[in-house]
């Protein structure tokens, strides 16, 4: 895991992931193994520990870069949808919450909707930003996979979404539920196009985001050790009064039990989707 | 499950109207007398209670064990009632029914959640939480109806899909979003009606219809009100005000345009009169079916598609 970076990739993967930015002094422990990890190394090497391999947060931006052909994409704006539609308060107002989520992140809410290539192919990314109120799913997101959606079709691009999302924003009540057939409805016309729909899922991808559209693309890839599930892990405990595997749940419990078609790290990430979108778009090559 | 709290007083008087008429012969004048005026009494507090009713009370009154449940509508408005099994990969789910049936002349496609009505048939149904084999089943069923071009009816009555270690490792999550897919692809009409609890996931799976009604005092959410305490509030002890903030009755999500239409409870509740909640229902239901009858398949997809592709925007 530590020397997959070799030096002719290193200053470019540096300059795309902003490794140059961060501070010297500054480290974090691995979540995993508890290993001591410096920030600029960790940043280096794409937030995946250098002793354990284990994936840490990765911030949408970054990820863009990474996947994006020279780290090249542009933004899609997504329109925007009416604001607090339940007047929703709980301790808090739901509309304070988003401010401040706005404040803390600089985005609209928590998905993004990129343009750009990879692989030379046109390709549109919908990601989501965890940061935003857990990833949670309410119309603004919802509107953000209809938008992908409908601008891949315009421009016969394929379609990746990047779900990082503790499921449905419960804020909009029964709104965000219908996210769910909404989303559904956007990745069907992809498919009816004739578009590849690939879902690249992140940790973690639970409850109505994992139940829609995450769990219908023509292939599903996983970053290793990510949480995917419908219910999450405690409910479960408390329904069966059990404690369950540390392995449940996990991207590599999916592909064991057929939910997903590989668990691929990081750094590899790049080339799979592009030999992906490679065969699925570039269908007749005379051999040279 | 103990009396609902608001409904005492109503079931005090109720109580002493059954003293009063096992007591003595209604003949009695006085006691005559006294039977009506408690009787009208009572149906007046019922009028006062149920027209108001808040939203935690709803709550109460959609999961009550004596509303009637999947099983009862099947008895009481279809006919030839043929049950369908199996997702044909694993198993049959008894939370999640369903099969072949006549409704008031035509062929349909029935489906729902059973919650079982005492221990043993409880348990039976898993208290009417699906396993991805119920949605699988569900799926199956619906692309038979667009074979044969049968409509669909769908019964919504679950606190959510279930939350085990089998279900994960089936795909839950797979199970219901292609459970939504196959509702949104179905050739034929699709209407659902939430009977009692609509509950998340679980619900949406078989719900995503052409038309869908609520009973009147039937909730329907994105998470339950506990759960949903438990989470903003960090006490389930809240769950009355989230209740109320979640807007999960059938009027609030009439209002929010979520839903097609209320369908009206007895009164005092569909508990307080099965058979004229079913009357009522599959009355409703075939007002539904004749509004899209004939149709024309692509037609009717498509604008399924835009009628979800629009929640949210205004
Ligand atoms: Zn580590």
């Amino acid at each position: 895991m530590s020397n997959w970076l070799s030096d002719f990739i290193r200053p470019k993967i540096r300059s795309i992931v902003g490794a140059k930015d961060v501070p010297d002094n500054l480290w974090e422990k691995c979540p995993s193994c508890e290993a001591m990890l410096y920030a600029k190394d960790l940043a280096e090497n794409l937030h995946v520990c250098h002793q354990c391999g284990h994936h840490l947060k990765f911030s949408v931006h970054d990820r863009l870069n990474l996947l994006f052909d020279d780290g090249a994409w542009a933004n899609v704006p997504v329109p925007t949808v009416p604001f607090d539609p339940l007047k929703f308060k709980d301790k808090k107002k739901y509309a304070d919450r988003i401010k401040e989520s706005q404040a803390k992140t600089n985005e609209k809410d928590a998905i993004i909707v990129a343009e750009g290539k990879i692989n030379g192919l046109a390709t549109i990314i919908a990601a989501f930003n965890f940061d935003f109120m857990g990833g949670s799913m309410g119309t603004a997101v919802g509107e953000g996979i209809v938008r992908a959606a409908e601008i891949a079709i315009q421009k016969r691009a394929s379609l990746i979404v990047i779900p990082s999302s503790g499921g449905a924003r419960m804020q909009e009540g029964l709104l965000s539920l219908m996210q769910m057939p909404r989303t559904t409805v956007a990745v069907r016309m992809v498919k009816d196009a004739g578009l590849p729909y690939i879902v690249l899922l992140t940790n973690p991808t639970t409850g109505g985001v994992s139940a829609s559209f995450a769990m219908l693309g023509d292939i599903h890839i996983a970053e290793p050790g990510a949480m995917i599930g419908f219910a999450g892990k405690r409910v479960i405990e408390e329904t069966i009064r059990e404690k369950l595997p540390d392995d449940f749940q996990t991207a590599e419990y999916l592909k064991e039990h057929g939910m997903v078609d590989m668990v691929v790290a990081r750094k590899d990430l790049k080339e799979t989707l592009g030999r992906i979108l490679d065969l699925l778009m570039r269908r007749n090559i005379k051999a040279a | 499950m103990p009396a609902m709290e608001f409904e005492k007083p109503i079931l005090e008087l109720e109580g002493k109207i059954t003293e009063l008429r096992n007591m003595t012969s209604t003949r009695d004048f006085n006691i005559a007398e006294e039977l009506a005026r408690l009787e009208s009494k009572s149906s007046k507090l019922l009028v006062s209670i149920y027209s108001k009713l808040s939203p935690a009370q709803k709550v109460q009154v959609a999961r009550h064990p004596e509303r009637p449940h999947f099983t009862d509508y099947v008895r009481g408005m279809l006919t030839d009632f043929t049950p369908l099994a199996g997702d044909r990969l694993f198993a049959d789910d008894d939370a999640l029914l369903g099969g072949l049936a006549r409704f008031r002349g035509r062929s349909v496609v029935i489906m729902g959640h059973e919650k079982g009505n005492d221990t043993e048939t409880r348990i039976k149904h898993n208290f009417g939480m699906a396993r991805p084999e119920g949605y699988r089943k569900a799926q199956r069923l619906m692309e038979m109806a667009s074979q044969f071009q049968i409509p669909v009816i769908s019964l919504v009555d679950t606190a959510g899909a279930y939350p085990g270690v089998d279900a994960e490792a089936r795909g839950q999550s797979e199970a219901i979003a292609q459970s939504i897919d196959s509702c949104l692809r179905l050739r034929t009409p699709m209407i659902s009606v939430i009977i009692g609890e609509g509950g998340s996931g679980g619900a949406i799976a078989i719900a995503t219809a052409d038309r869908v009604y609520m009973l009147e005092h039937a909730i329907y959410s994105v998470i339950s009100p506990e759960g949903c305490a438990s989470i903003l509030w960090r006490s389930a002890q809240h769950a009355d005000e989230a209740a109320v903030a979640l807007k999960l009755t059938a009027q609030d999500l009439l209002n929010l345009k979520l839903i097609d239409g209320i369908i009206e409870e007895p009164l005092g509740g569909a508990h307080r009169g099965k058979d004229m909640t079913i009357e009522m229902v599959a009355n409703q239901i075939e007002k539904g079916l004749h509004d899209l009858t004939p149709w024309d398949s692509d037609r009717l997809i498509k604008k399924r598609q835009q009628k979800y592709l629009a929640m949210g925007r205004t």
